[in-house]
């Protein structure tokens, strides 16, 4: 056996019997990124739901100024309520989400044809009211522009006087590209289980094992020492990509499960586009391992290594953290960069937009090509005198 | 045989070996004495190449270590200072492991283990993961772990330390027995009763230089000193980091 697979192989096995590291990979590293998207995503259409089918509450203060109006509102399934005392109070201490105040002077305005004031006591500062508000607002205008329509009949004047423009909204997303939209966390997560998935392997196989003294005697072995880096890299990329498969597969079991279409958009993530985005993500893996690796060596510890990779992994996901707030309109040499490609690629897959095939054979090859950089720079730093002795 | 010349080594300003030189034959023991910080580790190091020597030659039987280091590291088996094992391994897989990674195929791997555990007499742990043993048992796995390929020389870096006596009794005899087999046996100490008891030539370094070497008789006629530790001291010049 290559010496370089002796070293994979024990240090595999080793890890294996590890309980930090099989949870720390298996359990953290996977499991949780799927069950927590889910859940998120659950909560988001649970919310949402709610809000929208629950009747609307609308305290109202002086109704009896404007009894059409409340029987109106009745008639749209509004459930009018008396409005508290302190009406300013009750919006400030976020009591009531909107208020419907009827002034005195309502009903003479309203009979002498001026336009006559409504009051809605709101706090633009509370995203949490703002549905509430906006059905209060759209019901009240329905009612203004239906009094003025009748008025304007009542006149012998057609309706389409004073509506000179009709705006009509064609949307272009599709069922598809909004599941996108709400998947552009996926990237994200799948990035960060690359690289953790074999963060602690990495800090055990480099930092640990000069920490426990026994690097030392290890390369006193007539092997090389890239032999020996090679394979520590290789267990770390493997343990990467088992985290990886693993993920995709909770996703591709999750999925299903959620009820997304009540947000009317489909989720493309069966288990032929999980194979796809496995094969697109996996160059990553040997990326992760060399720049864990490195940093690994350089520690003189097991706890300082694990502080620089915890920071270490959570850069590589700052690119599609940014790109899921803001997207980005994709440019051909964007998947050159590796990623920002996987992020782009990800996205059109999950999606379900047709993919370039020179794009998707870019983005492999390139970060195949960076890993195997990355990976002969830390074979290397094991060369050096000083990162070979313990203490 | 071991043939180290003018060894020299220097940290920043600290010159932590100045030109140390001596053989160590096959079928004896040569005891390397010198009080804490003189050099024995680092002079060590340089012989199975974890450091490169700033001048000088070192020659494992009659291989030079500037030309073939893979080839001395294969005729060296080492108990380096540093003598952690894998804790989440058994001992006998601690010992395959370095044995595999000396090209071992699984023939030789399971006679050449078997016969070490028997011969340090670790049989009953064998089949333990080697988190909390005693600092015996893990001396006696390391030393099973360097010796697995066989090695003509043997390379001991303070074997006995933080060993009980009967730890240290069994590690003696089974190094009795390596010379017995005509191997040669290099090992480093600063108890001057272990080196006394056990060389067949010694080697006293002090400062990062050799300031005495020959056979215990030649120690005591050399300072005139009837007594071997009273030799050592008057060679030192001092009796700071020695122990008796």
């Amino acid at each position: 056996m290559s010496p370089w697979k002796v070293v994979f192989w024990k240090e595999v096995r080793e890890n294996m019997r590890d309980r930090r590291t099989m949870i720390s990979t298996f359990v953290y590293g996977t499991l949780l990124g799927p069950i927590l998207f889910a859940g998120l995503i659950g909560l988001m259409i649970s919310v949402q739901l709610d809000r929208a089918e629950k009747p609307l509450e609308l305290p109202v203060a002086g109704a009896e100024n404007a009894p059409n109006l409340i029987a109106w509102l009745k008639g749209r399934g509004v459930e009018i309520k008396p409005a508290p005392a302190d009406v300013e109070q009750a919006i400030r201490t976020r009591e009531e989400d909107v208020i419907l105040r009827i002034p005195a002077k309502f009903p003479s305005e309203w009979r002498e044809g001026r336009a006559a004031t409504l009051e809605l006591i709101v706090d633009r500062s509370q995203q949490k009211s703002e549905q509430t508000v906006g059905r209060a607002e759209q019901l009240l205008a329905e009612y203004g522009s239906l009094t003025a329509t009748q008025r304007l009949i009542v006149r012998g004047i057609s309706p389409e006087t004073v509506q000179p423009i009709l705006i009509a909204d064609v949307d272009q997303s599709t069922p598809q590209s909004r599941g996108g939209l709400l998947l552009g966390m996926l990237p994200y997560l799948l990035i960060l289980t690359v690289f953790a998935g074999g963060s602690y392997l990495a800090v055990d196989a480099t930092a640990g094992e000069r920490e426990r003294q026994s690097l030392e005697p290890l390369l006193i072995n007539p092997v090389g020492r890239g032999q020996i880096m090679g394979g520590k890299l290789l267990a770390t990329a493997a343990f990467a990509l088992a985290a990886l498969a693993l993920s995709l597969f909770a996703f591709a079991i999750t999925f299903p499960l959620l009820p997304v279409e009540k947000l009317s958009i489909t989720v493309n993530l069966g288990p032929l586009q999980c194979a796809l985005i496995f094969l697109i993500v996996a160059p990553l893996a040997l990326v992760g391992a060399g720049l864990l690796t490195s940093v690994a060596a350089f520690a003189k510890s097991f706890r300082e290594a694990q502080t620089y990779i915890t920071l270490l992994i959570i850069m590589p996901a700052i690119p599609s953290m940014l790109m899921a707030i803001n997207p980005i309109k994709p440019d051909d040499w964007m998947y050159g960069v590796p990623l920002v490609s996987h992020q782009l690629l990800i996205e059109q897959i999950v999606r379900g937009e047709a993919m370039v095939p020179w794009q998707v054979a870019m983005s492999i090859g390139i970060t195949t090509l960076v890993g195997i950089l990355i990976a002969l720079v830390a074979t290397r730093l094991y060369h050096r005198e000083h990162l070979a002795i313990s203490a | 045989m071991i043939e180290i010349e003018n060894l020299r080594k220097t940290f920043g300003t600290v010159k932590a070996v100045d030109g140390v030189g001596f053989r160590a034959e096959d079928g004896q023991i040569t005891g390397l004495l010198g009080p804490n910080g003189a050099g024995k580790t680092t002079t060590l190091r340089m012989l199975y190449t974890l450091m490169k020597p700033e001048t000088g030659h070192i020659r494992v039987d009659g291989i030079d270590i500037s030309i073939d280091p893979d080839g001395v590291r294969r005729r060296l088996g080492v108990l380096p200072d540093a003598r952690g094992l894998y804790k989440r391994l058994t001992a006998r897989e601690n010992i395959e492991y370095f044995g595999r990674l000396q090209g071992l195929d699984e023939e030789q791997l399971k006679s050449r283990t078997d016969a070490l555990i028997k011969a340090l007499d670790i049989a009953d742990i064998a089949q333990r993961k080697t988190e909390g043993f005693s600092n015996g048992q893990r001396v006696k796995t390391a030393i099973a772990r360097a010796l697995v390929h066989d090695p003509r020389n043997v390379i001991l870096d303070e074997p006995t330390n933080g060993l009980d006596v009967m730890a240290t009794r069994t590690l003696r005899e089974f190094m009795r027995n390596l010379r017995a087999e005509g191997r040669c046996v290099l090992f480093s100490s600063h108890i001057m009763q272990e080196v006394a008891a056990l060389c067949d030539r010694i080697v006293v370094i002090a400062k990062g230089r050799v300031v005495a070497s020959g056979t215990p008789d030649e120690l005591r006629s050399m300072t005139g000193e009837a007594n071997l530790e009273d030799a050592f001291v008057k060679v030192i010049g001092s009796e700071e980091g020695l122990s008796l």
